[in-house]
């Protein structure tokens, strides 16, 4: 059971293992992940994507244990980092790799890219392009949970940089004052783009973040998927409970840079070398699946081979999935969709309107 | 007809919709216990209980947050600002995560909920305290923008806002709270968003205004009207959507437009009224535009440099006047 915040730095230290099959989907999910996000970065130097674009690469432990301990009425919301999360809940790779060619097909169909992607059939609420803006907006999905009386839990990932934006706390005093069934998953990966956890914190650890609120927190290796999913099982019967909101720092590591344009010299090579080489997750799992004769080197393969052909797909609807049409532009600006504003061929409108024409409402593109 | 203050119009178009619709709730900081800063949710408490009336700590881009989370999650939260200037905290919020995820959701994810509060000057309560944010909000696709002035204004257009599926700023005015108005017997009076209202017809002059400016519009209207000069004035209730047809109709007859604001003139609602204009209406005018507004500067304390300082009716008169090659 997760303990306050001061004592509580793993979860129940050495966990249980967990079943193979869950092993097993533990591996197909990281590695959808991976070969996803690679796949993105070569597209994106070809300039099939544009934009902003932020890797996953080296966290898929987190989003994937965490998702296996919620149900799929649950809820997440996350930041920008956010292919990975949208394919987790379940969002067809096509969708989310043709929403960052912005095309039709896409989850956002096409009008959010890389950073605004959404399935509420999935529960995954975005993909948020301001750092910190997705964790009051998690805790008010919580907050719904609880107005309507549901035992469902919202869970709000973000980065150790958001963990330093005021209404994080703004949001921790009410989700606690009102014990909200929010679990606050702070992916710390080390580099808050190029300021890294040691120069931009001061004192405590971001797992006792929420002390001060009554929040209890629970550091977890977010480099092991069994121990995330683990700690997460625990968050979530907390929350189900309604103890209110808890919070998990999962220690993680992104290895590329902070975006497609970040070459990240402020770090060494060594420095990513050794941990792609010692803590990779998807690593850590495939010794697992050997180790245990869970899969044997042909299972693996196989493995393997579905993933890649999902992305091949992916990345093939991505490129033949037609643009937006030009009518997309002013839809969905209202629930209601109508052009509101004066546009300047509103004047042709009057001049007609003045010989007595009929005044056409609705969408002028 | 019955008589009723702004401040119990709003809170009875609150209470008629909180009865019909279980997922609206008003959220903000005194608006329960202490039963409002300016005692518009007067009663709510009692009726709905502490689950739909919530007092929340002194944490606007936290609770403004909050409140549109919940909206995404399928509540209709109503979202009290002690005054629009403590929403600049949270506007991120209402810009970036009220206004626009809709759109970069392609359709999903909607937001329904009304951001409420005083707005621009009150009384001697200097340049912090005394913003207009019309244009501020009415700037940005995705938010609906209403400003009203009568008790009717407030009960109709409050009404259909909390109905409404977007996110919704309105902004209301302290010194109207106080203030009485006949509003119709009707026991679900909504008003359209979207639609400006001619309070007073004329022939001379179109004087366009919203909130309080309204009533000092009138004023002009009446001392125009003792020289000769009959001024037609529009109250624009919503920013945005904004009513050009009306306000172009309008033209069409007087051929000269003075526009009223408490805020600035810059890139404020009077500039966009006037590009309105010179796009929709430059043949019809004989005179150019005309805007009134605050003086170019923070608000002052002072009591004779704030009263300089805001627009007062006879400026209106006098920005008429000009428009109408009357000045003497």
């Amino acid at each position: 059971m997760a303990r306050a915040a001061t004592k509580s730095k793993s979860s129940k230290s050495e966990i249980e293992e967990v079943e193979d099959d869950l092993l097993l989907d533990f591996y197909r999910q990281m590695l959808l992940v991976r070969r996803f996000e690679e796949k993105v970065g070569q597209m994106y130097g070809m300039g099939l994507i544009g934009g902003f674009c932020h890797l996953y690469i080296g966290q898929e432990a987190v989003v994937v244990g965490v998702n296996h301990a919620l149900r799929k009425d649950d809820a997440i919301i996350t930041s920008y980092r956010c292919h990975g999360h949208g394919l987790i809940r379940g969002v067809p790779p096509k969708a989310v790799m043709a929403e960052l060619t912005g095309r039709a097909g896409g989850v956002s169909k096409g009008k959010g890219g890389s950073m605004h992607m959404f399935d509420l059939e999935k529960g995954f609420y975005g993909g948020h392009g301001i750092v910190g803006a997705q964790v009051p907006l998690g805790a008010g999905l919580a907050f719904s949970m609880k107005y309507n009386e549901s035992d469902n839990v919202a869970v709000v990932f973000f980065g150790e940089g958001a963990a330093n934006q005021g209404q994080v706390y703004e949001t921790f005093n009410m989700a606690s004052l009102w014990k909200l069934p929010v679990i606050f998953v702070v992916e710390n990966n080390q580099y808050a783009m190029g300021t890294s956890i040691k120069r931009a914190k001061a004192g405590t650890e971001l797992y006792q973040r929420g002390e001060a609120f009554g929040i209890p927190g629970q550091q977890v290796d977010g480099m092991d998927v069994e121990k995330v999913y683990a700690a997460a099982g625990e968050a979530v019967e907390h929350c189900r409970a309604g103890k209110g909101p808890i919070l998990l720092e999962t220690q993680t590591y992104r290895y590329r840079g902070h975006s497609m344009s970040d070459p990240a010299k402020y770090r060494s090579k060594d420095e990513v070398q050794k941990m792609r080489a010692e803590h990779d997750p998807i690593d850590h799992v495939r010794a697992k699946l050997t180790d245990r004769d869970i899969a044997d080197d042909a299972k693996l393969k196989e493995i393997d081979k579905q993933v890649k052909t999902q992305i091949a797909e992916a990345a093939e609807f991505a490129q033949n999935s037609p643009e937006p049409k030009l009518e997309e532009l002013m839809t969905d600006i209202y629930a209601e969709d109508v052009v509101i504003e004066p546009r300047p061929d509103d004047v042709e409108v009057h001049e007609k309107e003045a010989a007595g024409d009929h005044v056409p409402d609705g969408p002028k593109v | 007809m019955a008589t009723v203050t702004v401040r119990e119009a709003l809170r009875d178009a609150m209470a008629e919709e909180m009865r019909k619709d279980e997922k609206v709730f008003l959220i903000g900081e005194e608006v329960a216990q202490y039963q409002g800063a300016y005692k518009v949710s007067q009663g709510l408490l009692d009726e709905f209980g502490d689950k739909r009336v919530i007092d929340t700590p002194i944490t606007e881009h936290g609770f403004t947050g909050l409140a549109v989370g919940a909206a995404m999650g399928g509540l209709k939260p109503i979202t009290e600002f002690m005054t629009f200037n403590f929403a600049m905290q949270a506007i991120d919020q209402i810009i970036n995560s009220a206004a626009k995820t809709l759109y970069m959701s392609g359709g999903q994810v909607h937001c329904p909920i009304v951001f409420r509060g005083p707005n621009g000057a009150a009384s001697r309560v200097a340049a912090q305290h005394s913003q207009c944010y019309a244009s501020w909000y009415g700037h940005v696709p995705g938010l609906k923008v209403i400003a009203p002035w009568s008790a009717a204004d407030a009960k109709g257009l409050l009404k259909a806002a909390i109905r409404d599926p977007n996110p919704v700023v309105f902004l209301e005015n302290e010194l109207l709270y106080g203030q009485s108005f006949e509003i119709p017997d009707d026991d679900d009076f909504v008003l359209e968003i979207g639609k400006a209202h001619v309070e007073r017809e004329g022939s001379d002059v179109t004087i366009v205004a919203f909130s309080i400016m309204v009533g000092k519009a009138l004023e002009a209207a009446e001392k125009l009207a003792e020289e000769g000069i009959e001024a037609e004035v529009i109250n624009l209730r919503s920013i945005r959507p904004l009513d050009t047809k009306t306000i172009i109709t309008s033209l069409k007859k007087t051929n000269r437009l003075v526009s009223v604001e408490e805020g600035w003139a810059f890139a404020g609602i009077g500039a966009e009224l006037a590009a309105v204009v010179m796009e929709q209406g430059f043949d019809l005018l004989d005179a150019p535009l005309r805007r009134v507004s605050s003086v170019d500067a923070p608000l002052p304390y002072a009591a004779n440099l704030e009263h300089a300082a805001l627009p007062q009716t006879d400026h209106i008169v006098e920005a008429a006047r000009d428009v109408c090659y009357a000045r003497d």
